[in-house]
């Protein structure tokens, strides 16, 4: 029998994987970018690791081992709006976020809705430092009119559809939409929010909007929107996903839909259960300013529960960048969106795990199987002859938010200077490390 | 007794024994305006500028009279409406005249938080002259001052705002104001232009002008913005008038030493009727007057000069 020889070995840690039902320690070995095997730390014999170069033996003891985290939700900004944020540095964020899978959304310029696009995006992120999914757009140019080349953008790689930013307005567009789809076995995923009710619409529609005085984006836009394409979905048959989810009504419509054995899924982003409203008004700081807004106490507590009780399959970031001067404006001037990639994971660890909500292995299978599951990813699983991507996550280490140690080219987070806890150690991308914690 | 703040970005925060200096001072300075030469050297060398965002003329001239009976130097800026759109930021708008070396800034704005941002990106003095549908503090001590005049107190009159609450700067300010001063406040309008929640304020709330007034002392009239009905935040003006119109003989419902007040401009005949307006127990005009005196008082007190004389 010939000697196995190995790329990269990571040891001394707590693997998870929920789709493998794992959760032990044992330790990993790489070969040729894939998984090779998955071992009993007390299995690995000095043969084994023989070959390996010592920068490529991670020792993981007291850390955990996880699938490589994917967010399903992201703004790239290219093409566009390069001075934002690329390809290559969305990834290099990614990667230091412990994702080594993104999907990126249709709103650059020009849109994603046609094929050469999204074949523009696939190469330019083939060497980048995470794989790169397209969600191409439902309508084009983000419309709401037509639909799009769903075929033409599925043939090209795209994973999704979505016109994201835009709700599609248009009930009938969007039961088309959801009927032709289903054709290619890919997901809607709806912004869901009322255009007519949310318009100039800044912030959510509370108490706090009357304080200050500002024009709200009520919480039933949203409850509305969710229920009109659940019952779309339901009467076409098609798949439907619920981007960042946000308010209690909207949180028990999708879970009702469920209960009716309707095919849809839900997102929730970590800045809807970590912030409300009353923020806003304490220094106008734009980076609050989001769409869908940050909303109550009672929304939060929503969406927790619904991520608690598996409502809400997966935690995305929708890492928005914008830059400096953009925001550096009046509160209702500004763009919507923040950056998120980077303190994702941290704050899921102080907002649900340390809280008790999630386990680590909940948190996980939200960032890993569930996005690839939904979106028929190659990813999210430690399993033997899988790419070889790997999230090694340092699982009590303290760490504040800085601007200046943002990968991302923009820098629009109202997180920084908060203290997380949990911080990505490791990332591997097809058996190469693109992220080390110094 | 002094200000907690350098600045005065609104009455949300604003205690007792503050608004209460500032009512105090500004008797000083009302005494002032109604002699013969009504200009002192208070603020000698302190150089204001006044940044407008948005149009308005009363409250830009009556911070600048105010400015300029004491004495201090004033520059006035207009950079239009629309004032991010493909033009200088804010932010370098100020920094700009900053640099030119000026000591306070009164600014208006239809951005809410535009005060509060002013006080992150410059060194100057910062008085709120309106912001977005937010606050417009100057204005709410300018209305206690003259209820305070007329009743010798503010604690435990009844006030009745009425008009659009929703968004009205005016509003917010009166009632933290008022509030803050023990006085009993209610809001009185159409329930498309009262804002969400609006009970959390502690006021009282009525759809009924009727109702409202019943027993009130002070009826605060706040302007329609007639853009609102194209907003179809109600179907016409002639059912405004006559369900929030006030009328003579609307004013019977009013405890007798009733007062009628208006932050103006006035739109006659839809949200208030000639003869209340220029009835004998209209202080409309009498609250222009004490504007200027509330405003000599803000910026003296802001200042941090010390009364000379
Ligand atoms: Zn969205
Ligand atoms: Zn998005």
């Amino acid at each position: 029998m010939k000697t196995p020889i190995y790329d990269m070995l990571i040891k001394g840690g707590l693997v998870i994987d929920p789709a493998l039902g794992f959760g032990q320690e044992a330790a990993i070995f790489v070969k040729d970018g894939k998984i090779a095997a998955i071992v009993k730390e007390s299995d690995v014999s000095p043969k084994d690791m023989a070959s390996i170069p010592v920068e490529n033996v991670v020792d993981a003891s007291g850390k955990l081992v996880v699938p490589g985290l994917i967010d399903m939700h992201v703004h790239l900004r290219e093409p566009g709006r390069e001075d934002e944020e690329t390809i290559i540095t969305g990834c290099q964020a990614a990667a230091a976020g412990g994702f080594t899978s993104i999907c990126c959304m249709p709103n650059t310029n020009p849109t994603i809705d046609h094929q050469e696009t999204v074949k523009f995006v696939l190469s330019r992120a083939e060497q980048a430092d995470a794989h790169v999914y397209v969600v191409g757009a439902i309508t084009k140019m983000l419309k709401g009119e037509e639909l799009a080349e769903i075929g033409d953008l599925v043939n090209a790689g795209a994973v999704a559809i979505s016109d994201d930013g835009n709700y599609v307005q248009n009930p009938e567009i969007m039961r088309r939409a959801l009927e032709y789809a289903r054709m290619f076995g890919i997901p809607i995923i709806s912004h869901a929010e009322d255009y007519f009710l949310c318009a100039n619409g800044v912030m959510n529609e509370s108490y706090q909007s009357t304080r200050l005085g500002m024009k709200g984006r009520p919480g039933v836009a949203e409850e509305i929107a969710v229920l009109r394409d659940i019952k779309l979905c339901g009467f076409t048959g098609g798949r439907l996903h619920i981007a960042h989810i946000t308010t209690a009504g909207a949180v028990k419509a999708v879970r009702q839909a469920k209960a009716d054995g309707i095919d849809i899924t839900a997102e929730a982003c970590p800045h809807h259960f970590t912030l409300t409203d009353e923020e806003i008004g304490k220094e106008f700081n734009t980076n609050l300013r989001v769409n869908p807004p940050i909303r109550t106490q009672k929304d939060v507590e929503a969406v927790i529960e619904g991520l608690i009780d598996g409502t809400i399959d997966c935690i995305a970031s929708d890492h928005a960048p914008h830059a400096d001067e953009e925001k550096d404006v009046e509160f209702d001037q500004a763009p919507s969106g923040m950056i998120g990639l980077e303190t994702t994971l941290g704050l899921v660890k102080i907002a649900l795990i340390d809280k008790g909500y999630l386990s680590w292995a909940d948190a996980v299978r939200k960032m890993t199987y569930n996005p690839a599951r939904i979106l028929g990813l190659p990813a999210g699983t430690l399993e033997v002859g899988t790419a070889a991507d790997i999230t090694v996550i340092d699982p009590e280490k303290k760490w504040t938010v800085k601007k200046e140690n943002f990968r991302s080219k923009s820098k629009n987070s109202p997180f920084i200077g908060w203290k997380l806890s949990g911080k990505i150690d490791i990332t591997i991308l097809g058996g190469r490390i693109v992220y080390r914690n110094k | 007794m002094q200000l907690r703040s350098r600045h005065l970005l609104g009455l949300e925060d604003a205690t007792a024994e503050e608004i209460t200096l500032i009512l105090d001072t500004a008797e000083t300075f009302r005494e002032i305006i109604e002699r013969p030469i009504k200009k002192v050297p208070t603020l000698r060398g302190i150089t204001v500028l006044n940044l407008f965002y948005e149009p308005s003329t009363r409250t830009r001239i009556s911070f600048e009279l105010a400015e300029k009976r004491l004495s201090a130097d004033t520059v006035s800026f207009t950079p239009g409406t629309s004032s991010v759109k493909k033009g200088e930021s804010l932010r370098d708008t100020v920094q700009n005249i900053e640099a030119m070396k000026i000591d306070m800034v009164v600014v208006r704005h239809s951005s809410s938080g535009v005060p509060y941002f002013l006080t992150q990106c410059t060194q100057s003095n910062i008085i709120n002259a309106g912001d977005g549908a937010h606050e417009h503090p100057t204005q709410a001590l300018l209305d206690m001052f003259t209820i305070r005049r007329k009743y010798k107190k503010l604690k435990d009159l009844r006030v009745v705002l009425v008009g659009d609450i929703k968004h009205s700067r005016v509003v917010r300010s009166n009632i933290w104001g008022l509030k803050t001063m023990g006085a009993s406040v209610a809001v009185c309008g159409p329930s498309t232009l009262l804002p969400f929640e609006v009970e959390k304020f502690g006021v009282d709330i009525f759809t009924d002008l009727d109702k409202a007034i019943d027993g009130a002392d002070v009826v605060n009239i706040m302007r329609i913005q007639l853009e609102r009905q194209q907003a179809g935040l109600f179907p016409s003006q002639r059912e405004y008038t006559n369900l929030f119109g006030m009328t003579r003989e609307r004013l019977q419902l009013l405890n007798k030493n009733y007062t009628i007040m208006h932050p103006g401009p006035i739109n006659r005949g839809v949200e208030i009727t000639n003869e209340v307006a220029d009835g004998d127990s209209s202080v409309i005009l009498e609250q222009v007057t004490n504007g200027q005196a509330v405003r000599m008082a803000v910026l003296f007190l802001l200042s941090g000069k010390k009364e000379e004389e």
